[in-house]
């Protein structure tokens, strides 16, 4: 599904990521971790087509296309999903109203037919009860006020509504409580399937008890300098990223 | 980065969409302004010597005064002399029906989408159309006639109702008001007259176009709108002017008249040219507005979208003499690229327990600076008044600027009043956000734009809130980059 090859990318000039590969397949779940600095959300922001991350080099196909030369919201549209660390506030701006144009966006891309009003609050009822989401939330404006766990729920809602084949979610578990927590990794499990792929960007643990993955990757300075399988993640947990500065080739 | 730029570029290359011009034969009168020309509007549209003389007062008194200064917006001199006072289209016939109209205006109306017959009936919509400065055709009156409604053109309404005109013409806004209000009542051309009987509710929205077509010619319309005991009546004014290349005067005077427990809501779109991308050209508009609450529990209800124009400069107010009177100012000020906005309201509270509300959301994008300009007044006598505003200021990228300059009047120690604002920017991080989640550049800001006017949409009419909302994201089309 996805297939990263030598990306390197920085932010105004200075070089961050020095070389990424990576390759997800459809249906499997793999955890980005690393310790402040190294490169994580980069990684996340340089997929979603974020403006202020440039590419110096390598290539990424997603699904077989060059995700490189597409903006930000025809990768969105073509099925990547990024929940934000930050998620924005847009005042004024009903989080079912926002939702709903964002899909009826995407299902148009899909050459699905664009719900009305009512087909919409069917589906979105549906999945606040699936992911224990309170109905009051859609009424808000999205984000506006939110809590930390309450922004992180909603960009779990939203994804679960949008679908995506690939989902980034980049250090969703950092700053939740564990109760917040687990709606989190519940979502993320509710929600994997054969055809879909989630690429979890953390700094900690944590998340990966409730998730498990099916491949860990260390980032340090722009590099992923190991990747096994889910053991790798209680070996930093044991032993902090320190045992990692020194890279092993391979 | 490289891809979100080009389609703003494609955006903003787009053409000021209702920039075209008809070519009708056009009756003018020379250029500038002197006693002779005052004399020479009043005679071609016969009026009565009361208001030649009215006319001249003003004329006089024009002379007296100078242009203000002290708004917030920067432009060249106006010479007076080089403007054409009055223009009407020349073939003017009694009409018995539409299909008399001039087929090159009809087709002008076609292309703004104006369809000016049978189809307003199914619509509900009486238009009073003002083409230039004489009014083309006036439909529904018929409807509106068995209710005992008033409304047709202002000259019309010179020659068949001059009691009423005289009654009411300058009791809200006495021609020495202002500079460009003065000047209005001198040269005036034509305008709309609205007047609802004791105790009947206007059933239908009543609208009029506006649009600015001879070249050169200064449109000076002037609207009157009595609304007698428990009468209510809701007008729309819309507006679109063709391209030009050389700035345009527009200095309008609207007066509406509140009799006991009647009720005027007036709303208005305003999309006149703004000028180019470079600020070249564009529309003067210099409008007074003002609403008198004359009586008890009557209430006066502004709601506006500007989004024209290379200079605004208007502040709808409601004077609020009867008791328990309600006086509302609902606004969206946008400005792109080189136009300056200077707007807001005045509320004067006179009577007992009046109320005020004043909702104001500015936006700024490109090189575009939006002044918010408001005076609450509350008299000694005005026990028991309330005034709650919001002023509210969205910044689109770093070059457009916000201005806020409340003015509070307090007389009465009885008097609560509240003020609120707020400013915020429509950030790259927002856009982002949108953009992830499938969201166009364009739509994201439409989206956020909206959100933010969301409270004084919610004010207009149904079919209004649309064609507002379109005007809007097309003034803001390449804002963002």
């Amino acid at each position: 599904m996805l297939r990263v090859r030598q990306l390197h990318a920085g932010v105004s000039g200075r070089e961050i990521l020095r070389g990424i590969d990576l390759s997800i397949d459809a249906g499997e779940v793999h955890a980005i971790m690393g310790p402040n600095g190294s490169g994580k959300s980069t990684l996340a922001r340089v997929l979603a087509g974020h403006p202020e991350v440039q590419v110096t080099g390598g290539e990424v196909l997603f699904e077989g296309q060059d995700l490189l030369v597409m903006d930000p919201e025809s990768r969105a549209r073509a099925g990547l999903f990024m929940a934000f660390q930050y998620p924005v506030e847009i005042p004024g701006v009903n989080n079912a109203y926002f939702l709903k144009t964002a899909l009826n966006a995407i299902r148009t891309q899909r050459g699905l037919e664009t719900l009305d009003a009512l087909e919409f609050m069917d589906l979105v009822r549906q999945r606040m009860a699936e992911l224990d989401i309170d109905e009051a939330l859609l009424n808000r404006p999205v984000n506006e006020g939110f809590s930390g766990g309450e922004k992180k729920r909603n960009e779990i809602f939203q994804m679960a509504v949008l679908e995506p084949r690939l989902a980034i979610l980049d250090e969703t578990d950092s700053g939740l409580d564990i109760d917040a927590l687990k709606i989190v990794a519940h979502g993320v499990n509710a929600m994997r399937r054969a055809d879909r792929a989630f690429l979890l960007v953390t700094h900690y643990q944590r998340l990966l008890n409730y998730v498990v993955p099916d491949q860990v990757h260390v980032l340090a300075d722009g590099r992923i300098v190991r990747s096994g399988g889910k053991e790798l993640a209680f070996e930093l947990e044991e032993k902090g990223y320190g045992w990692l500065e020194t890279p092993v080739a391979g | 980065m490289s891809t979100s730029t080009q389609t703003i570029e494609q955006l903003a290359s787009r053409e000021y969409k209702y920039g075209f011009v008809t070519d009708v034969e056009q009756d003018a009168v020379p250029r500038g302004l002197t006693e002779d020309i005052v004399r020479l509007i009043s005679a071609k549209k016969q009026e009565p010597a009361w208001l030649l003389d009215w006319r001249l007062k003003a004329y006089r008194t024009w002379l007296t005064m100078t242009e203000p200064t002290w708004g917030n917006v920067r432009y060249g001199p106006i010479d007076y002399q080089r403007i054409i006072y009055y223009a009407a289209p020349k073939k003017r016939p009694a009409l018995q029906s539409l299909d008399e109209v001039d087929p090159e205006i009809r087709r002008t109306f076609e292309k703004l989408g104006i369809p000016l017959d049978e189809q307003k009936l199914l619509s509900g919509v009486a238009v009073d159309a003002v083409f230039d400065s004489a009014s083309v055709a006036t439909t529904f009156k018929d409807k509106l006639a068995e209710l005992g409604i008033i409304f047709c053109s202002f000259s019309e309404a010179v020659q068949n109702h001059p009691e009423l005109v005289r009654r009411y013409l300058g009791t809200v806004v006495p021609y020495s008001d202002n500079f460009f209000a003065t000047l209005n009542s001198a040269v005036f051309s034509d305008g709309s007259f609205a007047y609802i009987p004791k105790g009947v509710r206007c059933p239908m929205e009543l609208s009029t176009y506006f649009r600015i077509n001879a070249k050169e010619t200064g449109q000076f319309e002037r609207t009157l709108i009595v609304a007698e005991e428990g009468a209510s009546v809701s007008y729309l004014e819309g507006c679109t002017a063709p391209m030009r290349d050389e700035n345009q005067l527009h200095a309008a005077v609207v007066e509406l008249v509140a009799l006991d427990n009647a009720t005027i809501k007036y709303s208005t779109v305003q999309n006149w040219y703004p000028g180019d991308k470079d600020g070249k050209g564009g529309i003067y508009n210099f409008v007074t507005k003002r609403g008198k609450c004359l009586g008890v529990n009557s209430k006066i209800t502004w709601t506006q979208v500007e989004t024209g124009s290379a200079i605004t400069w208007k502040y709808p107010g409601c004077v609020l003499m009867g008791d328990n009177s309600v006086g509302e100012f609902y606004s969206v000020a946008t400005t792109n690229n080189w136009q300056q906005a200077d707007t807001g309201t005045k509320m004067i509270h006179l009577g007992k327990n009046t109320k005020s509300t004043i909702v104001s959301k500015g936006i700024s994008a490109g090189h575009g600076q939006n002044t918010y300009r408001g005076l609450v007044k509350i008299a000694k006598g005005a026990r028991g008044a309330r005034n709650y505003s919001q002023c509210d200021s969205l910044l689109i990228g770093d070059q457009c600027g916000a201005h806020t300059f409340p003015y509070l009047d307090i007389k009465n120690s009885t008097a609560r009043v509240e003020h609120e604002a707020s400013t915020s920017k429509i950030g790259e991080d927002q856009i982002f956000y949108c953009r992830q989640r499938g969201i166009s550049t364009e739509d994201a800001v439409n989206l956020i734009v909206s959100g933010f006017c969301k409270e004084v949409f919610r004010q207009l009419p149904m079919e209004f809130a649309v064609e507002a909302q379109k005007l809007l994201s097309v003034t803001l089309e390449g804002s963002v980059g």
